[in-house]
Formats: C-alpha cells, sequence, structure tokens
C-alpha cells in the first residue's frame, strides 16, 4: 500500500523536532497537537520549505529526501494551503487559480470548472484578491492548489485564522473535497473538533514529538494516549445507515456490534456517516435499564480502564455480548466505579446519552 | 545681465541625460540582484556590504572620486581595461563618468528595492515554489511585479542623484565639453564665466526638475500605502 513516510529529527530553529511516522497516502491525514507543538515545522520538511539534514521523506514510494536527496520545493507533486491564504495580490482569483495549472494535463486531471463549483467561487474569479473576505480568500487559496494537480496536499490549520462562521461555511467544502477527490490530504489542526469531523488517520504531536499514529477512532481510544484522557475524549466511528423512523425522526445507524438512534433529516440508506460519543455521556449500568428516556443502551465489554486523578474512572469498552464490536469510551465517578464492582473484563449496557453526527457527506460517495 | 543665452547650454543638459539614463540602467540591472541577495540572504556579512553599498551616502564624494581618479588611472585597473582598445586612462571620459556615477547612485537603487523585497516576505516566493514555480519564473512573475514601486523608486532616485552629482564629476570628469560636462559642472563654470543668464537658466531647470522628482515619488508612496490596505 502507498504511505506518506516521514522521519524529521534535529533542531529547526527554536524546535526540537523528532517526528517520524508512516500513513496511508490516501483519505485525510490530520496532525493534531496543541499550538507550537512543532506540527508547521512538519509539514513545511514535507514541503521542502524547510531542510533538517539528516531527514526522511518518501511519498507513495517517491523518496523526495533522503540521506543523498534533496527534491526542492517546485519539483514535488504537492499542493499547500497556507494558514494565512497567502493570495498573489496582484493578480486576479482567476489568474491565481490558474498559476500553478499545468499547460498540458492528464486525463485525471482536477479541472478548472470542476474546483471553481467545488468552492464556490465562480462569482469571485475576475475580483482581486484585496476585495475577498477571509474565508473566500481561503477557499481560492484551496483552488489553487488542487489545480496545480498535487500528488499531496498538505494544508497548515488553514481554518485557524477565521471566524467561526466562516469555519462553518468552508468546513463543508473540505469534506466535499474528501469525498469528491482522491487525493491524500495533511491537515493540521489543534481543534479535535476539525479533526473529528474531517480525518480518517491521526497524527498525535506534543513537543516536537510524534507520539502515535494511526486510524483516528483508534487512537481515541488509546488509554496509553493523552486524547483518551482529556476532558473533551471521545471517540469517533463511521456507521452504515440502516433505516429510518419517518414518524418520529430517528435514523438507525450500524456500528461493529451494535446500533445507534439518532435525531436526524432522512439520510439515504446504505450510506456512512460518522458519529461522535463523548466519554463523558456514557455511563454504565449492570442491568438492562426498564424505564429510561436514554434511548441508546448497548451491550457492551470492560476491556481496559485507567483511574485518573480527579477522582473518575475512564474505561474503555467493546461493542456487543464478546466485546468485539467498536469501541466507546466511557467515563464514570470513582465512587459509582467500586459500588459497582466494575471492573476489566465485565459484560455491561452502555447507557448513551448523546451521539452527535460529525460528517453529513458520505465519505465513500 | 545678458539675456542673451548661449545655445551650448544644450551640450550639458543632453550629456547629462545620456550619463543619467546609462546609469540608471546598469544599476537596475547590477542592483537588483545585489538587492535580492541583500534581502533574501542570511549571511553574518551582508549587513558589511550592505554598509560598503551605502557609503557614498556619507563619504565626501571628493574621496570617492580620489580614490576613482586613482583606479581609473593609467596605473589602475581602470587603465587597464583602457589598453584593450588602446586608450591609456577611463579618468576623463565618458565611460569613466558612467563607473563613478553607479558606484556613487548604487544606494540610492539598491535601498527602495531592497526594503521591497523584503517588505513582500517569504510568504509570497513559497507560495509559487509549491505551485511548482521555479526560482526564475517566481522571481519574474511574482517578485518584481511585487517590488515594482521599488524599482520605480530606485530608478527615479538613481537617475536623480546622477544628474545631481557634482563633486566626483569634478574629479574624474574634469570639464571637457561634449565628453564630460554635465550640467552641474557646467552650471558651476557659468558663474566662473560670470555668464549669469545661462547659469540661472540651468538653475531654474535643476529646481524644476527636482521638484517633479520629489513630486512622483509621494505620488508613488501615496499610491503604495492606498494599495496595500
Amino acid at each position: 500500500m502507498s504511505t506518506v513516510k516521514v522521519d524529521f529529527r534535529g533542531t529547526l530553529g527554536r524546535f526540537e523536532l523528532n517526528a517520524r511516522f508512516e500513513v496511508p497516502a490516501r483519505g485525510v491525514t490530520a496532525i493534531f497537537g496543541p499550538s507550537g507543538c512543532g506540527k508547521t515545522a512538519v509539514m513545511r520538511c514535507i514541503a521542502g520549505l524547510n531542510r533538517l539534514a539528516d531527514g526522511l521523506c518518501s511519498v507513495a514510494g517517491d523518496v523526495w529526501q533522503d540521506e543523498k536527496t534533496f527534491r526542492p520545493v517546485h519539483q514535488r507533486p504537492i499542493g499547500y494551503v497556507f494558514q494565512e491564504a497567502n493570495l498573489f495580490p496582484h493578480l486576479s482569483v482567476r489568474r491565481n487559480l490558474m498559476y500553478g495549472h499545468p499547460a498540458t494535463t492528464g486525463a485525471a486531471a482536477i479541472g478548472f470548472d470542476e474546483v471553481v463549483s467545488l468552492l464556490g467561487i465562480a462569482k469571485l474569479l475576475e475580483r482581486s484578491p484585496r476585495h475577498l473576505s477571509g474565508g473566500e480568500r481561503q477557499r481560492v487559496a484551496i483552488g489553487r492548489a488542487l489545480l496545480s494537480q498535487p500528488k499531496l496536499l498538505l494544508m497548515d490549520e488553514p481554518l485557524s485564522a477565521l471566524d467561526q462562521m466562516t469555519k462553518d461555511e468552508i468546513l463543508p467544502y473540505l469534506e466535499r473535497l474528501h469525498a469528491a477527490l482522491d487525493l491524500p490530504i495533511l491537515y493540521i489542526s489543534h481543534d479535535i473538533a476539525e479533526v473529528e469531523r474531517l480525518a480518517d488517520q491521526l497524527v498525535l504531536m506534543r513537543s516536537g514529538t510524534v507520539l502515535a499514529s494511526g486510524p483516528l477512532s483508534k487512537l481515541q481510544a488509546d488509554l496509553s494516549l493523552p486524547l483518551a484522557l482529556s476532558r473533551d475524549a471521545a471517540v469517533s466511528f463511521d456507521a452504515e445507515v440502516v433505516g429510518q423512523d419517518a414518524a418520529d425522526g430517528m435514523a438507525t445507524l450500524v456500528v461493529p456490534g451494535g446500533q445507534f438512534l439518532l435525531p436526524a433529516e432522512p439520510l439515504p440508506p446504505g450510506t456512512r456517516r460518522r458519529l461522535r460519543v463523548l466519554a463523558d455521556d456514557v455511563s454504565l449500568a449492570l442491568e438492562a435499564p426498564s424505564r429510561s428516556t436514554i434511548v441508546n443502551v448497548l451491550r457492551a465489554r470492560i476491556l481496559e480502564i485507567r483511574r485518573q486523578a480527579d477522582h473518575r474512572v475512564t474505561a474503555l469498552l467493546g461493542l456487543g455480548d464478546d466485546g468485539e464490536g467498536a469501541r466507546l469510551l466511557s467515563r464514570v465517578t470513582q465512587r459509582s466505579w467500586n459500588e459497582l464492582g466494575l471492573q476489566t473484563g465485565l459484560a455491561v449496557y452502555a447507557q448513551v446519552k448523546g451521539v452527535a453526527l460529525v460528517r453529513r457527506e458520505d465519505p465513500a460517495a | 545681465m545678458n539675456l542673451h543665452v548661449s545655445a551650448d547650454i544644450w551640450q550639458p543638459i543632453r550629456l547629462t541625460l545620456e550619463l543619467a539614463a546609462l546609469t540608471t540602467v546598469i544599476l537596475m540591472v547590477v542592483g537588483t540582484p545585489i538587492a535580492w541577495w541583500l534581502a533574501r540572504s542570511r549571511a553574518w556579512w551582508k549587513e558589511a556590504v550592505a554598509a560598503l553599498v551605502a557609503i557614498p551616502l556619507v563619504l565626501p564624494p571628493t574621496v570617492l572620486g580620489f580614490y576613482l581618479l586613482v583606479a581609473l588611472g593609467p596605473s589602475g585597473p581602470g587603465g587597464a581595461l583602457a589598453s584593450l582598445w588602446g586608450a591609456r586612462t577611463l579618468a576623463f571620459t565618458f565611460p569613466g563618468l558612467v563607473i563613478g556615477s553607479v558606484l556613487f547612485s548604487m544606494p540610492f537603487v539598491v535601498q527602495p528595492i531592497r526594503n521591497a523585497f523584503e517588505a513582500m516576505g517569504d510568504r509570497p516566493m513559497e507560495a509559487a515554489a509549491t505551485l511548482r514555480a521555479s526560482p526564475w519564473r517566481a522571481f519574474w512573475t511574482i517578485a518584481v511585479p511585487l517590488a515594482s514601486p521599488g524599482f520605480l523608486t530606485g530608478a527615479i532616485l538613481g537617475f536623480a542623484h546622477t544628474v545631481g552629482e557634482f563633486g566626483v564629476v569634478l574629479m574624474i570628469g574634469g570639464n571637457i565639453p561634449g565628453k564630460t560636462k554635465v550640467l552641474s559642472v557646467a552650471i558651476y563654470d557659468y558663474v566662473e564665466t560670470s555668464q549669469w543668464a545661462e547659469a540661472s537658466v540651468l538653475a531654474l531647470g535643476m529646481v524644476v526638475f527636482s521638484f517633479c522628482v520629489i513630486l512622483t515619488m509621494m505620488l508613488i508612496e501615496k499610491k503604495m500605502t492606498k494599495s496595500a490596505s
């Protein structure tokens, strides 16, 4: 399988970088971590904008950097979307878009009209970048990167300079991008909500070091990583729509080992949606509650636990009688944990108070 | 006061314009790479080079003129160069004047272009590189257009400053009509020989010219700040 493989070690400005990971060269890989942990430094090294003396970088088997190779930036088939759009102020939107567009393109090329309609920028083409809003600028910057026909799209917090309303305006475009184009994306973010919505793979960073990398849901449910123990710990997974009850507006979505009901506008059966369940929203019971407002009660098994300093317990659950299904996190108080006599290996009922639909587009469509 | 103005005054005017135009062209060609290097390089000694380029700003023109006279004379490198076409020296020749003017006006061209390149920042060039533009293409399609106000300022200042130079010209050019006798020297000469009419025509012309240059510069600057916001 083709992968993005990097290994950057050394000092870069004020960073002591130790970033090593290998992720599949498809879908969206989020590089996630707090501000100032070296995410941008890693991405700039991948692009070739910064050079660490003995770094390694190969994309889909193509070596961009090793002991004897350093391919200059303009010879790497990347698209780079910066935090600020960095449009060329002296060129119109159209000429910005066309700046990196090769004179001749193959049949598989990302077309001008396709990008313009995907990003909703048809009305802006003849304008100067000076007269665009922040969100419009960022959409043009994404389009400009796409039209250079990249094999890897690098996005450095493309939404961080925008306000929440503008973010909400752009996120659907990014989801469509993910759904419509078969283009691997590396996406830097310090916002877990953005990551849950967009990412398939996760590279977790702390102070210049890669802590772990792998599928998003796997890392979210890894009790040895800070993510699962954080205040807003959650697990997200892709689920399949199997039914919709028109009378009360509840959709049924299936995951391995269980199913979730949630209020949603009609979803086409057979399509996939991403769900997210917060650890704080999952409580545990030894018997099935008979009369309760909680709709989603799932059979599960306790696989692993972590006792936390704040007198609470975070438990990793596997759905299904055998605990082999999808993973969930549950966070309960130490006191209720002890009173119920809960322990690893026990079969329980997971009562899920809230399920969020974080991705509305079908990633496979 | 004699109101008849000698027709000779056109000669220094033409010569001055030729000198300034040629100097400006050479400075654009030579000064741009220097300005680019000063704006981009991270070499610790680059400010030493910048200081060297800027020295004519503070040096008395006679000092520069003195060294140029030595360098351009028969026993300097200028003399060796001149011997290629059978001449003995570059001093007191038009090419000598051009060399002197280029050195003397260099800071006025390099500094605005360097400032413009620095004001642009790294990002536009980085963005161009990520869009597959070679450094050469990025330079011409992004850096030069974005720095164009700096080029314009540099060209105007370089031209105007060459027109106004006196000390260096006097030291290395002397006063050969039609060859090295430029405006500023001509005015000096007219005054020396009490040709007040010619002197005042040229002097007034210089005042008007300088006024136009400064006004143009200010208008460019105003337009720049407006388009930047």
